[in-house]
């Protein structure tokens, strides 16, 4: 393994995109920061700037509005990075599937920015904090 | 003979400049300086945490991140001036490696010279005035605004600090040799914090330096929540990584700068040297205490907060410094 991925995974910087979420999955993952889960332990931290980031969290279904941001945001991100869904609604497209305000899965509209990009999936509606975590160290461990 | 002394005078000088780069590269210089500011970095993120009643991040964090910044791409926006925006971060790097090199130097071996206070607030303004450059070099309007918040707070604190240093002048006046009133081996003997008037000038110069350092509740300029990282959001990889390396070194720099004009200074050895830590670590804590019990202010509420109370605190604290000076009451 390169350093740059060993540094990368001890160190893990997180930008969250609301690509059109209910709030849900937004407030558990604002809640991994609270004293109970503390991701701080494992370096990761949420920064305000997508040019700092290394992962991306994105929440939500993707709308027509949002995914321009989103791919936009994804450019933004320098590379190596890893972009995790949360929730069922950013993993497929949740209830909404087939509704008119949603042009495809997040996924879908993140590969075709870039094909090879670094996706990770965790589903649930929200998904608790602890799967969360365990998604992430999955995730991080299969690269 | 001749060519054996101008080979022996070439071999002394070639020393002493191997001497003198040692001096800014390694030993109190850069490598000393970072690795004591990553240091204090991790105890900034280690103490803020444990007031939160957190678990907080393992020792070797800040290594790691500046680590995984090395290897990370470094994005160029469309707009930004390549030059400046390349530059501004080793500008600001080489101006904390100066004056934390200076300061290591003139503790260490007590080589000074007359009027090293005034260099090192020159010194001290350049992280500052690098930002500056480097977010206005980039073409992103939040930066803009990041840029110009920064300019005001640097116009705000910069006219308390140098009140606060004049009545450490003021105070150690009476005690120096005559034409060493400006030099820091002189001022560092004498611990001015422990009267009225230096205790003033010593809170007044804390809060400065928590603005210098760009922590809240005068993290204005880089507030995340609201303008996404201000005057650093457009740097990424390795040019972030200097900023942060930047940031770690004014981390040591700054408050040993404290501790050198208000508290006396640091010893090289045995107790001395202890307790001029115990000093350092106290000036740390205190800024991370301030840093954690503050809400983030706007721009209008630190100007007036510097120039307004500050200012009338430090213009109190210099009369009473030179009632003291002139009725040698020293607890004045």
């Amino acid at each position: 393994m390169s350093w740059r991925m060993w540094s990368l995974k001890k160190s893990v910087w997180v930008f969250h995109v609301n690509a059109g979420a209910c709030n849900n999955c937004d407030i558990e993952i604002v809640n991994l920061l609270t004293p109970r889960y503390d991701v701080e332990r494992f370096g990761i931290k949420l920064v305000g700037s997508p040019r700092h980031a290394d992962a991306l969290l994105v929440t939500g279904v993707g709308t027509r509005q949002a995914v321009i941001r989103l791919r936009e945001v994804y450019r933004q991100v320098p590379k190596p990075c890893v972009v995790f869904l949360m929730g069922a609604c950013a993993c497929g497209t949740g209830i909404f599937e087939g509704a008119y305000h949603i042009p495809g899965a997040v996924d879908e509209v993140i590969r075709e920015v870039d094909p090879r990009a670094i996706i990770a999936y965790v589903p649930g509606c929200p998904p608790k904090p602890e799967a969360m975590i365990s998604g992430v160290v999955r995730a991080l461990s299969a690269i | 003979m001749g060519a054996v002394f101008e080979g022996q005078g070439k071999g002394k000088t070639m020393i002493e400049a191997l001497n003198n780069l040692f001096w800014i590269l390694i030993f109190p210089g850069f490598l000393f300086t970072v690795a004591l500011g990553l240091v204090a970095s991790w105890i900034v993120r280690k103490v803020s945490a444990l007031v939160q009643w957190r678990v907080g991040p393992p020792l070797l964090q800040p290594l790691y991140d500046i680590m995984k910044l090395l290897g990370k791409e470094i994005l160029m926006p469309q707009d930004a001036q390549r030059t400046v925006f390349l530059a501004a971060p080793l500008v600001g790097l080489a101006g904390v490696l100066l004056l934390s090199t200076m300061l290591w130097r003139i503790t260490i071996a007590q080589t000074a010279f007359v009027g090293d206070i005034i260099v090192a607030i020159y010194l001290m303004v350049l992280p500052s005035l690098a930002l500056i450059l480097g977010s206005s070099a980039s073409a992103s309007p939040h930066a803009a605004v990041g840029t110009s918040r920064e300019m005001k707070l640097v116009l705000g604190y910069e006219l308390p600090l140098v009140l606060a240093f004049i009545v450490v002048i003021i105070k150690t006046a009476g005690f120096v040799g005559a034409g060493q009133q400006l030099s820091l081996v002189a001022i560092s003997q004498h611990a001015s914090a422990l009267s009225i008037s230096g205790m003033l000038a010593f809170l007044a110069a804390l809060l400065c330096i928590q603005a210098k350092l760009g922590f809240v509740p005068f993290d204005i300029a880089e507030s995340e929540t609201e303008i996404a990282s201000g005057v650093i959001m457009e740097y990424s990889g390795a040019l972030l990584a200097v900023w942060k390396v930047m940031q770690a070194m004014m981390l040591v720099a700054l408050p040993l700068f404290l501790v050198m004009v208000f508290m006396g200074g640091f010893g090289t050895a045995g107790w001395p040297l202890v307790w001029g830590i115990g000093k350092y670590v106290l000036v740390l804590v205190l800024v991370i205490l301030i840093k954690n019990t503050n809400p983030r202010m706007r721009i209008d509420q630190a100007m007036k907060f510097f120039w307004l109370y500050c200012g009338i605190a430090l213009v109190v604290a210099v009369i009473l410094a030179t009632i003291g000076n002139y009725y040698g009451i020293n607890w004045l």
